[in-house]
């Protein structure tokens, strides 16, 4: 493996994506909308109604799923405060995905299909690169800022949760075990997930557009987790999140088979 | 594929084909370590391609390849590691500065790190560059794009130049550095294999060339071996008075050494009164009897000078035009 040649074209993937307005736009408005916005607003609301002890009777419908180690853990909190908690803990665990999981989509598009619509593929197959290291470096280049992206996220996310919860509840409530394993375990997976795809998509559209709108739509399993959780079909715990994470590592090993047999610099160059 | 110790390219029926369209249609040349070859042929004759499957880029679908004696399919890696490409289009990242370009594909192709900032600023200044070095390639002019490019193509001083029309759409000026770094490179020892459609430029530049259309190689050879091909020698401009033109086309048009005459326009004739016919099919010992009859007929002949066929003569006389 030709490491220095995969390390130049991953930082300078990382490195231009970053520089590009297309790419930048989602990387900060959909962190800060998700992991500020959202638990801000909902902070507020419940501040509000804490104030008031207003819609009791609708907090203790939403928390009447919680699981058992919840009521010992947060006993005494009354069903405004419950619910804020149980919204920041566990109805809002599945949004976080989202986050790592465009991150590594947006910039994969970019690094891919984006240097076909640019022409500056043809200089970079050019090059004494294999097919492995090609993609190896590209993939590299796509997973750091998505991994990147979705820790920063946690973090922020935690501190945002903190201040809101401790603004409502009176204490801290992040991280606990079930985010640790979502950003490091299940985060890092979601990022190889929307990676691997948009990978696909890449060497079958000529468009960062085409291709990040591909990429985007393995959302809509997230969307299908926070639904379903939401509905009461089941409850996030720390078993279903590694689960959860183990699944999502076996798909991104069939879904990187597939990606590695469609990434060969014979077949883009005979598209071109 | 038999190997000679100075032949760095040889391709035997090297054919690709997309769908029912046939790209390179067996091609067979032989190109020797130090040569300019010319690649001739209009928009589409399958150069670009052929490029491309000489590096190990994209597969043939017929016949094979051996670049220093490796398989581009095989060892395509090895073989892009002495080679440098000038694409069609510059294939510049806009949002790159000209020396983070060059820096970058100093650390992909593996240039040594001890000698990766003195290569840049070397090629940053033979290309004119330097001032300019730290802007971003977007807001380079076509021309400054294009030399950016070509130096990147030597960031790795490869053995085997590939340079895609390198004079396209560049100024006179641009056009006449590029035809020196030709020259620079070849006497350097350099292999350098110029796809072109200007014939002018191969004409100057290359040893030999291919003329390619539709995919298939119609000659190879010297400008001067195909223009031989084309009856060289058997052509001669005669210079008369203007006021005798008429009388000189019917002449030659009725002797038997002369297959066809025509007026050609030259400026040298016409400023001193005369002007020039091209007489064709005029073998060398013909000459003294076609002059000595236009001189019984009372012509007056200032000038007899032998034509040579041009590259673009055999070019368009090759592709049927």
């Amino acid at each position: 493996m030709n490491w220095r040649a995969i390390w130049a074209i991953a930082s300078k993937d990382v490195s231009v994506a970053l520089r590009t307005r297309a790419v930048m736009l989602p990387l900060l408005i959909v962190p800060l909308v998700l992991m500020v916005g959202i638990p801000s607003v909902v902070g507020l609301i419940s501040g509000m109604a804490n104030q008031m002890a207003a819609a009791e009777s609708q907090m203790a419908d939403l928390t009447r799923a919680m699981p058992p180690e919840f009521a010992s853990r947060y006993a005494g909190l009354n069903d405004v405060q419950a619910g804020l908690v149980y919204f920041l803990v566990y109805l809002f665990a599945p949004m976080y995905l989202v986050l790592p999981l465009m991150a590594s989509a947006v910039v994969a598009a970019d690094s891919f299909a984006g240097e076909k619509e640019r022409k500056t593929l043809e200089a970079l197959v050019y090059t004494p690169t294999t097919d492995r290291e090609l993609l190896l470096a590209k993939v590299l280049g796509a997973l750091i800022p998505g991994a990147m992206v979705g820790l920063g996220g946690f973090v922020v996310y935690t501190i945002v949760a903190n201040l809101v919860a401790l603004n409502v509840v009176g204490m801290l409530i992040l991280p606990n075990t079930l985010w640790l394993l979502l950003a490091f375990f299940v985060g890092p997976a979601a990022a190889a997930f929307g990676l691997g795809v948009t990978v696909i998509a890449s060497s079958r559209v000529n468009s960062f557009q085409e291709a990040y709108q591909i990429g985007s739509l393995v959302v809509l399993p997230i969307v299908l987790l926070v639904v379903g959780q939401a509905m009461g079909a089941f409850l996030l715990s720390n078993w279903l999140v590694l689960l959860l994470g183990i699944v999502l590592w076996a798909a991104d090993a069939v879904v990187f088979f597939i990606a590695s047999a469609s990434f060969r610099r014979t077949a883009l160059m005979a598209r071109i | 594929m038999a190997e000679d110790a100075q032949v760095v390219i040889t391709t035997e029926g090297l054919t690709r084909s997309f769908g029912d369209n046939v790209a390179v249609d067996r091609l067979t040349i032989s190109i020797r370590a130090g040569e300019v070859f010319g690649f001739l042929g209009h928009n589409g004759a399958g150069k670009t391609t052929t490029v491309r499957m000489l590096n190990g880029v994209i597969a043939p679908t017929g016949g094979g390849a051996r670049i220093f004696g490796l398989d581009p399919q095989t060892d395509g890696a090895r073989i892009r590691a002495r080679t440098g490409v000038l694409t069609e289009t510059p294939a510049l990242d806009n949002r790159l500065t000209a020396r983070a370009t060059l820096e970058y594909f100093s650390d992909v192709y593996g240039v040594p790190r001890s000698l990766r900032r003195q290569r840049v600023a070397e090629l940053l200044e033979r290309f004119e560059l330097t001032k300019r070095a730290d802007d971003k390639v977007g807001g380079f002019s076509k021309g400054m794009r294009q030399r950016l490019a070509i130096a990147r193509t030597l960031v790795n001083d490869p053995d085997i130049i590939f340079l895609d029309e390198p004079t396209s759409g560049l100024d006179p000026v641009a056009t006449r550095e590029v035809h020196r770094l030709i020259e620079r490179l070849s006497h350097r020892g350099r292999t350098v294999f110029l796809c072109t459609h200007n014939l002018a430029e191969a004409e100057r530049l290359c040893d030999r060339v291919a003329v390619l259309a539709r995919g298939r190689v119609l000659a190879t050879g010297t400008t001067r071996e195909l223009a031989a091909e084309l009856n060289r020698g058997h052509r001669i401009s005669v210079e008369v008075d203007t006021d005798a033109t008429e009388r000189a086309l019917a002449l030659f048009t009725a002797l038997p050494q002369v297959s066809s005459a025509a007026v050609v326009g030259d400026r040298a004739a016409a400023r001193n009164g005369g002007t020039l016919l091209l007489l064709n099919g005029v073998a060398r010992p013909d000459v003294p009897p076609v002059i000595a009859a236009a001189a019984a007929a009372g012509l007056n002949v200032y000038r007899v000078e032998p034509v040579d066929s041009s590259l673009e003569d055999v070019y368009f006389a090759l592709q049927g035009q």
